[in-house]
């Protein structure tokens, strides 16, 4: 679960933001909209631990993520990030030197998990690119691509994925197949799913295929 | 997956990077390694020819041409001396022994040198087959003078006038090979050693007129130099200035001699020393590049790592460890390719008939060469890898 109560971030050279308050439950999923410069990112990376929060309580699946004395230090948030959150970034950012299952080794050796064949091929059939293992990211088209992102960021069972505008310039087929994926992944993991995301069409998407009850909105505004 | 295949494989996605990093690198150290080699094997065959003489006694001239054309047969000696004078020496108090050396003629390039039985003991040389000489006109073959002329025991020669090839040839005074020594590393290897009466019959057999002329020849026989060894440390105080202001003789000390001849070689080792500097400075510079421009390239790559949970340490450790590769493949080629360089240098010296230097040889100072590749490594990695460390894990998000 995701909980916020007077969240607020203050840049070094730049003003300070201030959120909604926030209940996601486990499983839940959050549609984060808001025009650019909004905020959008930096919530994602408060969440994510990888920014200290400047006022306010932020709780990430019972991990509260405070400022000062009561920070986590930052090995220890590391491991609780590579363990937590699952990143689909919008560039994917595969690299290009590995093959699509070292790829997902380096994942578990970011994470300072000994390496687990067996995790990583049961990940990769389970999004149904496990015939691409030996591929480079250079020889897969853009849905392959995104599947293999995805793989790698469900690959450690995190409780959270965080997911940023996992949409944007694909079509609408495309859209529709991606974010079926990312909603029957996040719902096979029991994870939340939270999407960072401008295009009308997600929204579309989970308020039809998602009750009311499981979906959360929250808009940011630039201020 | 192991940091170490990581970065093997991060290293080796721009294959053209990487072979010319490790090219410039390789290079750099194959030179170091090659001076490194070198000055060892030099020193060390110094060491091995001037072992246990004190000083060497010959014609006034040049000290250093003596040194070297009497301990290393390097040079033309600077003339003879009477043989009579090298006996009192001989009886000097201060003597502990005196190896009388006669040259002047040689077999196919090699050096023929007289002398008494005491001069290839004092290199401790073995013989490999037959036994050493005895009487007049019987030689043994250095081991490299026995592989390259096909000699063997029982087989006679001639030599000729001179000591390089294609001089007079003595042929009424032919020698008969009594014996080959085994390579012993030493100037022996490559000399012909037969006794003092046999250069002294050789020479006058051919120039002598009549019996009269013979005898007043044989009454004013002459030795080329002689090899001394000292009683006591101190008679190197005295000694020398005894012979050099006594004596027509000079007295010259090898260690001093070759003090001076290194310092001379020292000049020129120190330019190619500042060369493998500069080649090496090249290569840091070139893999730091390589480095950065990695670290530029995979920003939002390592920023990505982070994200999954790397610590930075970790994330700049894989930079190191890419260094690490190139310094640990540049070091085994530089070693290599140093010691291929070294190895035709032994060659060419070999053919040349000059200082034996050995083909392979592991000189602790061999050592310095991974030291040295580690430091360039790690001294390239240094910028890129604080880079790396302090990457924008937030700005990823942004940017995505």
């Amino acid at each position: 679960m995701i909980s916020t109560r007077q969240l607020a971030y203050r840049y070094a050279d730049g003003p300070a933001l201030a959120f909604a308050d926030l209940d996601l439950p486990q499983g839940g999923v959050l549609l984060l909209g808001g025009a650019s410069g909004s905020g959008k990112s930096t919530w994602l990376a408060l969440v994510a631990g990888l920014v200290a929060p400047s006022a306010g309580q932020l709780e990430v699946a019972g991990q509260a993520l405070g400022f000062g004395a009561a920070a986590l230090k930052n090995s220890a948030l590391d491991a609780w990030r590579a363990r937590t959150i699952g990143f689909l970034p919008q560039k994917l950012h595969l690299s290009a030197a590995l093959s699509v299952h070292s790829n997902l080794a380096l994942a578990q050796w970011a994470a300072g998990q000994a390496q687990d064949d067996a995790r990583i091929t049961q990940a990769l059939t389970a999004l149904d690119v496990q015939a691409l293992a030996s591929r480079k990211p250079a020889q897969l088209s853009g849905g392959q691509a995104q599947r293999v992102a995805l793989a790698r960021a469900v690959l450690l069972e995190p409780q959270i994925i965080l997911a940023d505008e996992p949409t944007a310039s694909l079509d609408d087929e495309a859209a529709l197949a991606s974010l079926a994926l990312l909603q029957n992944t996040a719902n096979s993991h029991g994870a939340t799913l939270v999407i960072a995301t401008h295009d009308s069409r997600v929204a579309a998407y989970f308020a039809e295929n998602l009750s009311e009850k499981g979906l959360q909105r929250m808009k940011l505004l630039r201020q | 997956m192991k940091i170490i295949a990581i970065s093997w494989q991060y290293l080796w996605s721009r294959p053209l990077a990487a072979a010319l990093n490790l090219l410039l690198l390789s290079l750099g150290l194959a030179s170091i390694t090659f001076l490194l080699l070198v000055s060892h094997q030099l020193s060390t065959a110094f060491e091995r020819d001037l072992a246990g003489i004190d000083v060497v006694v010959g014609a006034k001239g040049s000290p250093m041409q003596l040194i070297l054309s009497g301990v290393f047969q390097l040079d033309v000696p600077t003339g003879n001396i009477p043989l009579a004078a090298v006996q009192e020496l001989q009886a000097h108090p201060q003597v502990a022994r005196l190896i009388p050396i006669s040259m002047g003629d040689s077999f196919r390039g090699f050096r023929i040198i007289g002398s008494t039985l005491d001069y290839p003991a004092h290199y401790q040389a073995r013989l490999e087959a037959g036994a050493m000489y005895s009487m007049p006109m019987q030689a043994v073959l250095g081991a490299q003078v026995a592989r390259e002329s096909g000699l063997k025991l029982g087989d006679t020669f001639t030599g000729t006038h001179g000591l390089a090839s294609g001089g007079h040839a003595h042929g009424q005074n032919p020698y008969t090979v009594t014996g080959i020594l085994t390579p012993g590393g030493t100037v022996l290897d490559r000399l012909v050693l037969t006794s003092l009466e046999s250069v002294w019959q050789v020479h006058e057999a051919d120039t002598a007129l009549d019996d009269d002329d013979r005898q007043i020849m044989q009454a004013e026989r002459e030795v080329t130099l002689a090899l001394i060894q000292y009683k006591t440390p101190l008679a190197a105080v005295t000694f020398p200035r005894f012979v050099n202001t006594t004596t027509d003789m000079q007295a010259a000390a090898p260690a001093l001699e070759i003090t001076r001849l290194l310092s001379m070689l020292g000049v020129g080792l120190d330019v190619l020393r500042a060369l493998a500097g500069v080649l090496l400075l090249t290569a840091a510079l070139s893999v730091f590049i390589a480095l950065w421009g990695a670290v530029r390239e995979r920003r939002a790559d390592l920023a990505l790592l982070r994200m999954l949970g790397a610590p930075p340490r970790k994330v700049a450790g894989l930079l190191v460890c890419e260094a690490l590769w190139l310094a640990l493949l540049a070091t085994a080629l530089g070693v290599l390719a140093g010691q291929g360089l070294s190895a035709l240098l032994a060659w060419a010296l070999q053919l040349e008939k000059s200082v034996l230097v050995t083909s392979l040889s592991w000189p602790a100072e061999l050592a310095a060469v991974p030291v040295l590749a580690l430091v360039v490594a790690l001294a390239s990695a240094l910028l890129p890898a604080w880079e790396a460390y302090r990457v924008n894990v937030a700005g990823l998000l942004r940017s995505s």
